[in-house]
């Protein structure tokens, strides 16, 4: 009752306030992490980070703006060798192209980590920019097929043009830029562009194109521009992410970037429910945490004296199990297509608080 | 050779009339063609400032198609339409829109998971200042225009009596609320011509009445020009200035309700020969 007597604005603050401490604890638990933790489980941190990257940015395009794309693997590896070519010294770089030297300029290039990964987002989404015009021609089932057939062509590309990207044999012995910090910095920056643009004006627009594009033209929404920048945007992070990757695992090759990474996405977007950011950013870390978790079933344990020898794979089963089951239990996803708010978090906390009253 | 000569004289007359008697809406000769199917020949049509006018017809018509061709959904296959005096023929929809025509549609085509609210606020995008880094930033313009927008969206579903509804999704609301929201949304606009299809469709005589004087009213509030297709003839002959009849595609008879009521094309073509 006395929340329903308080003005919406203060609402808002309390709410800013929530945020900031919960980002606050975040950090504080990433600072305890890094200290403590093994770099195992760091590894496992940051590759939550990256994911929830990836997925919220994917989700723009596909979740909110309803736009069908296959493409994130293209994107990623973009931004992974943009950023990759342009940390190496050129001393590095003259070690590894053994098959074709590379081409000048980028033999002589050698900037900072940061400097790499905001070139990295912004030759992405340049790339984003130009796929747009011809790729939003095509709706629905077409979309899909373009955008798969441009994660393609980039692999291609990645392999045959050896004097940028060594071809097959990939980059070696990048320096392990990636820590905690300026992965979950990144993620949380990622997280509160995408919120903030999803509740603004353009978010509208694009939420609009989604549930119904000729009634969206017919109130002045200029359908093409709306998706050209949800694409541009998402191509942005998504570049930026593969920056990170790239100098989190320190190695890179072509075959890292298939359609099976787009695939990963994918399932996860639609596990957190399509639209919802935060059901994205929960899901990202359930299927990254859960990913290594699983790994126990694959390998030999004795359960009550019976041996089990463990079999490889079994994850992706357990995995599918999961999917199968949110799609037929809550197909809106984990958060049904809603976004989290602390009121909704009060609310039901003090339900359950009644309830467990009443129980008492 | 005859045909472009027909043309060339149609687009000179207009000419003409535009600067004689300056409409706010005018469309002449509009043809379109889905392959070898004419769905509309010939529609000459024409809204002044104010004024109400009705577009009806048997089922079939087509005048839904002419709204859509006026809108840019469609493409003409022939004729003009102006607005303002501006030639608006192929423009494509969104830019028509923000021109100043705004519409309903016959099959409600809301944005259902939106609530209410924000399909009203979707309408204010064209008209948005502020840049997707302001938006993100969120400082200076971002919330002043932000709350300008939703402001004008509390008034307008004020205006219509869905405030209640404001916090619900758009799905939600019974059938007779959808249609005033697809008023709502497209008032948003700020459009000086409203386009209603079947805005009065599934409503019961109450709801009716209710929602022509509400259109009055919007009328002169907003001062608005509108044009409507409807089949509820009671409706039409109390609240439009000027009918258009159409059969077939073609339009046969044009004037005040009182001289199409007794328009012997018009019987015929409603209640067959």
């Amino acid at each position: 009752m006395e929340s329903e007597a308080r003005s919406p604005l203060q609402h808002k603050t309390r709410d800013r306030v929530l945020t900031l401490l919960s980002v606050g604890a975040l950090f504080a638990f990433l600072w305890y992490a890094d200290h403590h933790f093994s770099p195992y489980s760091i590894r496992i941190l940051n590759n939550i980070a990256i994911f929830i990257i990836l997925a919220v940015s994917y989700n723009l395009i596909n979740g909110v703006t309803g736009q069908f794309s296959l493409e994130p693997n293209a994107f990623v590896a973009v931004g992974a060798y943009t950023s990759a070519l342009l940390t190496l010294s050129p001393e590095e770089k003259i070690r590894s192209f053994i098959i074709e030297p590379i081409v000048w300029p980028l033999s002589e290039i050698s900037v900072s980590f940061p400097v790499s990964l905001l070139c990295a987002g912004l030759l992405t989404a340049l790339m984003a920019l130009l796929m747009s015009i011809p790729v939003f021609r095509v709706r629905g089932d077409y979309l899909a097929i373009v955008t798969l057939g441009f994660g393609e062509v980039i692999q291609v590309v990645a392999n045959n043009l050896v004097s940028i990207t060594n071809g097959p044999l990939g980059l070696k012995g990048l320096h392990p830029h990636t820590t905690l910090w300026w992965s979950w910095g990144f993620c949380v920056l990622t997280v509160f562009s995408v919120v903030r643009l999803v509740r603004s004006s353009y978010g509208r627009a694009m939420q609009a194109v989604r549930e119904d594009e000729t009634a969206a033209q017919a109130m002045g929404i200029n359908a093409f521009r709306t998706k050209t920048l949800a694409f541009t945007f998402s191509a942005f992070f998504e570049g930026v992410a593969g920056g990170l990757l790239a100098h989190l695992i320190t190695t890179i090759s072509p075959s890292l970037f298939t359609f099976f990474l787009t695939f990963h996405l994918l399932i996860i977007i639609v596990v957190g429910g399509l639209g919802s950011t935060t059901g994205v950013v929960v899901a990202a870390a359930l299927f990254t945490w859960g990913g290594e978790f699983l790994r126990i079933v694959e390998e030999p344990t004795t359960i009550f004296g019976y041996y089990y020898e463990g079999i490889p794979g079994m994850r992706m089963v357990i995995l599918s199990l999961l999917l199968i089951v949110v799609m037929l239990f809550a197909r809106r996803g984990l958060m049904g297509g809603k976004e989290f708010s602390w009121q909704a978090l009060i609310d039901w906390t003090g339900r359950l608080i009644a309830l467990a009253k009443r129980c008492v | 050779m005859a045909g472009a000569d027909r043309l060339d004289r149609e687009a000179h007359r207009t000419r003409e009339e535009v600067c004689m008697s300056d409409p706010l809406f005018l469309v002449r000769g509009l043809t379109v063609e889905f392959g070898g199917l004419t769905a509309l020949s010939g529609l000459d049509m024409e809204v002044n400032p104010g004024e109400i006018v009705g577009l009806i017809g048997p089922n079939g018509a087509g005048k839904t198609t002419a709204f859509n061709a006026i809108t840019g959904i469609v493409r003409p296959s022939a004729g003009r339409v102006y607005f303002r005096g501006t030639d608006i023929t192929h423009w494509s929809p969104p830019r028509i829109a923000s021109a100043g025509i705004a519409r309903t549609f016959q099959s409600i085509r809301l944005y259902d998971d939106l609530t209410v609210a924000e399909n009203v606020m979707v309408a204010s995008h064209s008209a948005i200042s502020y840049t997707f880094l302001e938006a993100i930033v969120g400082l200076g313009r971002f919330s002043r225009e932000e709350r300008r927008i939703q402001e004008k969206a509390e008034r307008l579903l004020d205006l219509m009596g869905l405030t209640e509804f404001a916090r619900e999704r758009a799905s939600s609301l019974p059938y007779g609320s959808q249609r005033k929201l697809e008023v709502a949304r497209a008032l948003a606009l700020e459009p000086s011509l409203l386009l209603l299809d079947e805005p009065v469709a599934g409503m019961n005589p109450a709801e009716t009445m209710e929602f022509s004087n509400l259109l009055r009213k919007i009328r002169e509030d907003l001062d608005l020009s509108i044009a409507l297709i409807e089949h509820d003839m009671g409706f039409v002959m109390k609240i439009c200035h000027t009918i258009t009849v159409i059969d077939h595609g073609i339009p046969i008879a044009r004037g005040a309700p009182g001289e199409i009521k007794t328009n012997e094309q018009v019987i015929a073509a409603y209640l067959g020969e």
